[in-house]
C-alpha cells in the first residue's frame, strides 16, 4: 500500500496500518501538537517551574520534620533551647504554604493551558470544516464532524487534566530517587536499571495494542453518534414509519461495539498497571536478595540496605499515576490523530493563491467547455457553453434530476467544473476572491435552512452588520413581515433547530428575505418559492421584479409563473441545455417548452 | 445564528435533591454492577494495606534476621517480600478486573434508555431542545458517569475509609495531637459544603455550555450550504468562537474553585503538621510521649497525606457527575404526552375513515389571548375518498396533517379512525394505518430500498413480495432512476451515502408512504419539487392508489389539487368550505385567493403582449425616421 492512503480522512475507519502509515499519522499528530503548543510555549515553561517549586517544597516537608525530631527535640531536651524548634515550625509552615499556593496556582495555569490549546483546536477544526468543500461534507457526514469536535476533543481534555504536574513531580521524583540509589550503592542501581527493560517491553506492548483499541473506540464513538444525530435529526420520520424499534436494535448494537472496545483498552490496561506494580516489585526483592548476600559477606552496611530497598520502591511509587497519564495520552493520541486528518484534508474547492480582487461586479457569468461530474465518470453536465450576460433573468427549467441545481452550485462555486471554466466578468471563479465572490453571488438553496436563533439573526446572515431596519426592510419587500410581527416575540422570535417554529413557507420566505438583504450582483433562486402559496409567491414575484431589474440571475423553478420575469429561458434535460430563448419565442415554438408551459398553463385555474 | 440557548427548559440548575440523593438516582442501572464495584472497594484497601505493610516488613526484616548475618535467612526475607509484592499486584488486578467491564456496561445501558426515552419522547420535545444538548447527554455525561462509578467512587470510598482509620491511629498515639488534626479538619469540612454549592454550579453550566457548542458545531455542519452560499463562515466562527469562549471562561472557573479547595486540602495538613510537630516536641519534652511515638505519628500522618489531598479531585468529579446525573435524568423524567393507552383498541380491517371533530390545537408557546391555530377543525374524509388541503401559507395545514398520527395530540376535540380516538389506538397500529410524506423529504442512511421499505417491516426484505411492492412504489412515485444509480436499489442514500436532488428525494419519500400500503395515506405537498410532466405523471400513477386508499393531500397548486376528489380549505384554523374544487372557485372568494393565478397571468400575459407591440411600434418609427 502506498502511504497515501492515510492523508487527511481516508483509512480512518481502519485500525491496522502498517510501519510506515502509523509514522505518517503520528508525525502530523505531533505537528499538530506542537502548532499548538508554540504560541503557549512561556506559559508553558512556567507552569513547569511552578511544578518544580512546589514539588520540591512538598519534598522538603518530610525532611524538615525529620530534622525537628532529629535536632530540634534534641535542643529542648539538652538545653531546653526552643529556638531550633521554633525555626523549623516556622520553616515548615513556610514550605506547606508555598507548596499549597503553588499547586493551587499550578491549578488555574495549567486549565487555562489546556483551554487554550482546545479553544485553538475547536476553531481550527471549526474553521477547517466551514472551508472544506460540499463534497468533504457528502461523505464525511455531519455526525462524525460533530465527533471530532466533541467526544475527540473530550479525550484530548481528558489528558491535558489528568495532571501534568503528576506526570512531571512523578518524573523528578523517579530520576532524583534513581540517582540517589546510584549515588549510594551502584549494583543495587544496576539492578534498577536492568528492570527498566522489562518495563520497556511491557510499555512497548500495551502501547501497540491500545493504540490499536483506542483508535477502534474512536471510531466506533463516532459511529454512535452518527446514528444518534441521524435518528434525532429525523425524528417525524422515525416515528411515522415506526422505526424506533428498529433503530433500537441498530443503535444497541453500536453501542455494544463501543463499550466492547472500550472495555477491552480497559482491561489492557488492567494489565498494564499491575504488570507495572509486579516489575517493581520483584525489583524491590531483587535487591533485597542482592544486598543481602553482600551484607553477609559485609561489603554492604546494613543500614544501607534499607535505605537501598526503600529507594527501590519508591522509585516505583508514581508509577501508576504515569501509567494512567500514559493510558489517556494514547486515547489521546488517537483522537489527535483523528482531528489531524480532517484539518489536513485539502478543500477541492480551494481558495484561489493569488486572488483576483473584483470590487464591483457586473454579474457577467459565462460558462466556457464546462464539464461536471460528482463522482468518478458519471457525468452530470457533459461539456457546455453559456453566456449570461450582466443584468439578465435567466428561467432555468428542466425534469427533476436534470441538472439545474447543479449548474446553479457550479455559479456560485459550491463546485469546481471538472474540465473548463466559470467565470464571473471574465475571471475564473477559481481566481476570485473568496470575499468578492460571495458578494457578487448569492445562491438560494432548494432547502431552505434556517438556525436556532431569533428571525432577525436568521435574515442578517445575508448582511451581518444589517440594523433592524433594514432587516425589516428586506423582510417587507418579500411579503414576510407581518408574519412574523405576529410570531411571540416579533423578530427576536426563535425559529428553534432547522426553523421548526416556522412553517415550511414561512422559511422560504426568510430565506429570500436573506437574499434580499445581501444584495448580490449574481442572485440564483433554486426552487425558493416552491413551497409557497399563490398569494405569497405573487408577492414575492412582484418584489422580484424591482430587485432583479438591474441584476443577473438565474431563476430555477418548476411553476412556470417565473418564466414571465425572465428574458430569457433555458431548458435543461439530462444535463443539456435543449433550448435557449426569449420566453415569447419558445412559448410560440414547438419545442419541449412550449410543450410544457401549455401543460402548466393547462393547470391553472 | 445558533446562541445560547437560552430557553433550553433546564433553566432550573440548582435541583432540590442533594447530591447524594441525585446520584443514587444511577442505583437501578448500576445494581447489577455494585456487587462487583464492592468487591473492588475490597480489593483496593487490599492493595493499600499491603503497600503499607511492605515498607514496614522490610525494616523489620532488615532490623532483624538479615542484621543476624545469617545468609539463609536472607532467603525467606527474599520470599516473603517477593509474596507480599505479588500479593499487591493480584490486588490491583483483582479491583481492576471486578470494576472496570461493569462500569461499562452501567454506561452502555444508560445510554441505551436515554436514547429509546428520546425516540419515545414527542415530536414537541424535541422541537424544544437543541440537538447538542441531547448528544452532550448521550455522550460525554454518560461517559462521566461511568468513570465516576469505576474509578471515583471507588477511590472516594476507599480513601474515606482510609482516612477514617489513619485518624484513630492518630488518637491511638497520642490524643491531642489526635485533636489538633480534626479541630483543623473543621475547615475543610465546611469548606466543602461552600465548595459543593459553588462548583455544581459551574459544573452544570460548563456542561450546559458544552452541549451548546455541540448544537453550534451540529448546525455550522448541516447548514454549511447557507453559510457557504453567503460566505458566512467567517461569521459563524465569530459566534462559534465566542460561545467557546464562554466554555472556556467557565472552564478557568471551574479550576479556580478547584484550586480554592485544593489550597485548603493542602494547606491545613500543612499546618496541623507544623502545630503537631512543635505540640509533639513539647510533649516530648515534657515526657508525655517517646520520639518512637512521635516518629511513628508523624510516619501515620503523611500516609494520609495523598488521601486527603485526592479528596479535592474526587469531589469535583463526584459533583461533576452529580450534574451529569442530572442532565440525565431531566430527559428520563420528562412526562411524555403521547403515550399508548392502557388498553389500546384496535381496528382489525381498516376502512380508512378519518375523522376530524371540533380539532383545537395550539402550540404550547403561543402567547395568550391569540386564537388556537386550529380553532375547530370538523372535516370527514370518506373510505377511499382523496380530500385536498388548501389553505395560506402558515395557516396550519402541516399542524393538521401532524395530527392524525399522533405527532401531536389534539389540544380540543378529536381525531378519529373509523371512528375510534386515535388516540385510544397503540401508536405503533396507528401508524400503521396511516402513513405519511412529509414537507421535507428525510432520506436515512440506508440503501434506496430501505428508505422505501421503511414502513414495511412485517415483509421479509428479500422476499418476491418485498421486491414487487418496491417496484410498485418507485413506478408510482416515478422513481425509476434509482435503477441508474451505481448500485440500482442497492444503492445507500441519505447523509452516509449518494446525494440526490431535491424532486429525486422527494419522490422516494413519496415512494416509501405510497410502499406502506396503509389505509389512509397523508401527504403534505408531496409534488412540490417535481416539474409539470413528471407531477403529472405521477399524479397519474396516484390515482390508482388513491382510489381505494383515504388520502389527505396538503396542496399549493391546482395541479395537486386536480388529484382529490374534494377540497379542504383552511381560513382562520377551520375548515370554512369544502367541496368539488369546481364548486368551491364558484362559491368561495378565499378559494379563488388561495389557489387561482390565472387571472394575474392573463393579465400579465395581456400586458406583455402590449410591450412587445409597443417595442414593434418603436422600432418601426426608428425605422421610419431613418
Ligand atoms: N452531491 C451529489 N453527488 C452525486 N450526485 C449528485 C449530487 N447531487 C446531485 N447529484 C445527481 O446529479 C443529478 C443532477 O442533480 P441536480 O440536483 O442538479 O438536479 P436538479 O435538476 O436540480 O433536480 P431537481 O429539480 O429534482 O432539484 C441527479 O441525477 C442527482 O442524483
Ligand atoms: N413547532 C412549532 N411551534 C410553534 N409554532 C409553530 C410550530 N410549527 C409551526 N408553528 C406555527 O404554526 C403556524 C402553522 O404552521 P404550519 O407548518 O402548520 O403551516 P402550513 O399551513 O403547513 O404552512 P406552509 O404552507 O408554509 O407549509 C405557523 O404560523 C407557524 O409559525
Ligand atoms: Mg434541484
Ligand atoms: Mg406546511
Amino acid at each position: 500500500m502506498s502511504s497515501a492512503t492515510v492523508t487527511g480522512v481516508e483509512g480512518e475507519e481502519r485500525d491496522d496500518f502498517t510501519k510506515q502509515e502509523s509514522a505518517q499519522i503520528r508525525r502530523r499528530s505531533l505537528t499538530l501538537l506542537g502548532s499548538l503548543l508554540a504560541p503557549l510555549k512561556l506559559r508553558v515553561v512556567l507552569t513547569m517551574l511552578v511544578v518544580v517549586i512546589s514539588t520540591a517544597a512538598q519534598v522538603a516537608g518530610p525532611a524538615l520534620i525529620a530534622f525537628g525530631i532529629d535536632r530540634g527535640l534534641p535542643a529542648v531536651l539538652d538545653s531546653n533551647d526552643w529556638m531550633p524548634a521554633f525555626l523549623i515550625v516556622g520553616l515548615y509552615l513556610f514550605t506547606g504554604i508555598v507548596g499549597a499556593v503553588l499547586i493551587a496556582w499550578y491549578t488555574v495555569l495549567s486549565a487555562r493551558i489546556s483551554q487554550a490549546i482546545l479553544i485553538d483546536l475547536r476553531k481550527r477544526v471549526f474553521l477547517q470544516t466551514q472551508k472544506l468543500s460540499l463534497e468533504f461534507h457528502e461523505n464525511y457526514t455531519s455526525g462524525r464532524i460533530i465527533s471530532r469536535q466533541t467526544s475527540d476533543l473530550d479525550a484530548i481534555r481528558e489528558l491535558l487534566d489528568s495532571g501534568i504536574n503528576q506526570l512531571v513531580s512523578g518524573f523528578l521524583y523517579m530520576l532524583f530517587t534513581g540517582i540517589a540509589l546510584f549515588l549510594l550503592d551502584g549494583i543495587s542501581g544496576l539492578v534498577l536499571l536492568g528492570s527498566l527493560l522489562p518495563l520497556y517491553f511491557l510499555t512497548r506492548w500495551f502501547q501497540k495494542r491500545s493504540q490499536s483499541l483506542f483508535r477502534q473506540s474512536r471510531v466506533a464513538s463516532a459511529k454512535v453518534i452518527v446514528h444518534f444525530v441521524e435518528t434525532m435529526t429525523g425524528i417525524r420520520a422515525v416515528k411515522a414509519f415506526r422505526k424506533e424499534k428498529r433503530n433500537e436494535e441498530h443503535f444497541g448494537g453500536l453501542v455494544e461495539d463501543y463499550r466492547g472496545v472500550n472495555a477491552k483498552v480497559i482491561q489492557l490496561f488492567g494489565v498494564f498497571d499491575p504488570g507495572l506494580v509486579f516489575i517493581g516489585n520483584v525489583t524491590v526483592a531483587i535487591v533485597l536478595l542482592v544486598g543481602g548476600f553482600r551484607v553477609v559477606d559485609g561489603s554492604l552496611a546494613i543500614g544501607a540496605l534499607l535505605a537501598v530497598v526503600l529507594y527501590t520502591r519508591r522509585f516505583y511509587d508514581p508509577m501508576e499515576e504515569m501509567a494512567m497519564f500514559y493510558n489517556s495520552y494514547q486515547s489521546a493520541a488517537a483522537a489527535l490523530e483523528k482531528i489531524s486528518g480532517v484539518l489536513e484534508e485539502k478543500p477541492t474547492v480551494p481558495d484561489p493563491v493569488q486572488p483576483i480582487d473584483l470590487w464591483a461586479a457586473r454579474g457577467h457569468v459565462r460558462f466556457d467547455n464546462v464539464r461536471f461530474a460528482y463522482k468518478g465518470d458519471t457525468v452530470v453536465l457533459p461539456d457546455f457553453s453559456l453566456d449570461i450576460p450582466a443584468g439578465q433573468t435567466i428561467a432555468l427549467v428542466g425534469s427533476t434530476g436534470a441538472g439545474k441545481s447543479t449548474l446553479a452550485k457550479l455559479i456560485s462555486r459550491f463546485y469546481d467544473p471538472t474540465a473548463g471554466t466559470v467565470t464571473l466578468d471574465d475571471v475564473d471563479l477559481r481566481d476570485l476572491h473568496p470575499k468578492d465572490l460571495r458578494r457578487a453571488i448569492v445562491m438560494v438553496t432548494q432547502e431552505a435552512y434556517l438556525f436556532s436563533g431569533s428571525v432577525a439573526d436568521n435574515i442578517a446572515i445575508g448582511k451581518p452588520e444589517a440594523s433592524l431596519d433594514e432587516i425589516q426592510a428586506a423582510a417587507r419587500a418579500v411579503g414576510a413581515h407581518t408574519f412574523i410581527e405576529s410570531l411571540p416575540n416579533g423578530y427576536d422570535t426563535d425559529v428553534n433547530k432547522r426553523g421548526g417554529r416556522v412553517s415550511a413557507g414561512q422559511r422560504q420566505l426568510i430565506s429570500f428575505a436573506r437574499a434580499f438583504l445581501a444584495d448580490p450582483a449574481v442572485l440564483i433562486l433554486d426552487e425558493a418559492t416552491a413551497s409557497l402559496d399563490i398569494p405569497s409567491e405573487r408577492l414575492v414575484q412582484e418584489a422580484l421584479q424591482t430587485l432583479l431589474a438591474d441584476r443577473t440571475a438565474v431563476i430555477i423553478a418548476h411553476r412556470l409563473s417565473t418564466v414571465a420575469i425572465a428574458d430569457r429561458v433555458l431548458v435543461m434535460e439530462h444535463g443539456i441545455i435543449v433550448e435557449d430563448g426569449t420566453p415569447a419565442d419558445l412559448i410560440s415554438g414547438t419545442g419541449r417548452f412550449a410543450q410544457l408551459h401549455a401543460a402548466w398553463r393547462d393547470s391553472l385555474v | 445564528m445558533a446562541r445560547q440557548s437560552n430557553d433550553t427548559p433546564v433553566s432550573n440548575h440548582t435541583s432540590t435533591l442533594g447530591t447524594f440523593r441525585s446520584l443514587l438516582r444511577i442505583y437501578p442501572y448500576a445494581k447489577s454492577a455494585l456487587p462487583r464495584i464492592y468487591l473492588g472497594m475490597g480489593a483496593a484497601l487490599g492493595a493499600g494495606l499491603v503497600a503499607l505493610s511492605i515498607p514496614l516488613v522490610l525494616e523489620a526484616l532488615v532490623d532483624g534476621p538479615l542484621s543476624t548475618g545469617d545468609s539463609s535467612q536472607i532467603w525467606w526475607a527474599v520470599g516473603a517480600v517477593l509474596g507480599l509484592g505479588v500479593l499487591e499486584a493480584v490486588f490491583i488486578a483483582l479491583r481492576r478486573w471486578f470494576v472496570l467491564t461493569p462500569g461499562t456496561h452501567v454506561e452502555a445501558a444508560m445510554r441505551n434508555s436515554l436514547y429509546s426515552r428520546l425516540q419515545d419522547l414527542p415530536v414537541a420535545f424535541h422541537d424544544r431542545w437543541q440537538s447538542g444538548q441531547l448528544l452532550s447527554r448521550a455522550v460525554s455525561d454518560l461517559h462521566l458517569i461511568r468513570r465516576w462509578l469505576s474509578f471515583g467512587l471507588v477511590l472516594l470510598v476507599v480513601n474515606t475509609v482510609t482516612i477514617v482509620i489513619g485518624a484513630a491511629v492518630l488518637f491511638y498515639w497520642h490524643w491531642l495531637l489526635g485533636t489538633i488534626f480534626l479541630v483543623l479538619a473543621v475547615p475543610i469540612w465546611v469548606y466543602g459544603f461552600v465548595f459543593e454549592k459553588k462548583y455544581s454550579i459551574i459544573a452544570r453550566r460548563s456542561q450546559d455550555q458544552a452541549g451548546d457548542l455541540a448544537t453550534a458545531v451540529e448546525e455550522s455542519v448541516h447548514g454549511i450550504r447557507v453559510l457557504k452560499a453567503f460566505g458566512r463562515g467567517k461569521y459563524a466562527l465569530r459566534n462559534f468562537e465566542s460561545q467557546a469562549e464562554s466554555l472556556r471562561g467557565t472552564e478557568i472557573e471551574k479550576a479556580k474553585a478547584i484550586a480554592g479547595i485544593w489550597l485548603w486540602l493542602l494547606l491545613l495538613p500543612d499546618v496541623a503538621f507544623a502545630l503537631c510537630l512543635f505540640t509533639g516536641v513539647w510533649l516530648a519534652s515534657a515526657g508525655e510521649i517517646t520520639v518512637g511515638q512521635l516518629f511513628a505519628f508523624f510516619a501515620t500522618a503523611t500516609v494520609l497525606r495523598f488521601p486527603i489531598e485526592s479528596i479535592g479531585f474526587l469531589l469535583s468529579m463526584t459533583f461533576d457527575t452529580r450534574t451529569a446525573t442530572d442532565r440525565f435524568f431531566e430527559v428520563l423524567d420528562t412526562t411524555n404526552t403521547i403515550t399508548d393507552p392502557e388498553n389500546p383498541a384496535t381496528i382489525p380491517a381498516p376502512k380508512g375513515r378519518l375523522r376530524f371533530e371540533d380539532v383545537r390545537f395550539r402550540y404550547a408557546d403561543s402567547p395568550e389571548g391569540v386564537p388556537d391555530l386550529l380553532d375547530g377543525v370538523d372535516l370527514t374524509l370518506e373510505p377511499g375518498e382523496t380530500m385536498a388541503l388548501v389553505g395560506l401559507t402558515g395557516s396550519g395545514k402541516s399542524t393538521l396533517t401532524a395530527l392524525p398520527t399522533r405527532l401531536y395530540d389534539v389540544t380540543g376535540g378529536r381525531v378519529t379512525l373509523d371512528g375510534v380516538d386515535v388516540r385510544n389506538l397503540s401508536r405503533e397500529e396507528l401508524r400503521r394505518h396511516i402513513a405519511m410524506a412529509f414537507e421535507d423529504a428525510t432520506l436515512f442512511s440506508a440503501s434506496v430500498r430501505d428508505n422505501v421499505l421503511l414502513g414495511r417491516d412485517d415483509l421479509d426484505p428479500t422476499s418476491p413480495e418485498a421486491d414487487a411492492t418496491l417496484n410498485e412504489a418507485l413506478d408510482i412515485a416515478q422513481a425509476g432512476f434509482v435503477r441508474d444509480l451505481p448500485d440500482g436499489v442497492g444503492t445507500t442514500v441519505g447523509e452516509e451515502g449518494l446525494s440526490l436532488s431535491g424532486g429525486q428525494r422527494q419522490r422516494l419519500a413519496l415512494a416509501r408512504a405510497v410502499a406502506a400500503k396503509p389505509a389512509v395515506l397523508v401527504l403534505d405537498d408531496p409534488l412540490s419539487a417535481l416539474d409539470v410532466d413528471t407531477e403529472a405523471l405521477v399524479e397519474a400513477a396516484l390515482r390508482r392508489v388513491l382510489a381505494s386508499t383515504t388520502a389527505l393531500i396538503v396542496a399549493h397548486r391546482p395541479s395537486t389539487v386536480m388529484l382529490a376528489d374534494r377540497v379542504a380549505l383552511l381560513e382562520n384554523g377551520r375548515i370554512t368550505a369544502v367541496g368539488r374544487h369546481s364548486e368551491l372557485l364558484a362559491s368561495s372568494e378565499h378559494y379563488k385567493f388561495v389557489i387561482s393565478s390565472l387571472e394575474d397571468e392573463e393579465k400579465r400575459e395581456a400586458a406583455e403582449q402590449i410591450d412587445r407591440a409597443l417595442a414593434d411600434d418603436t422600432r418601426e418609427q426608428e425605422e421610419v425616421s431613418k
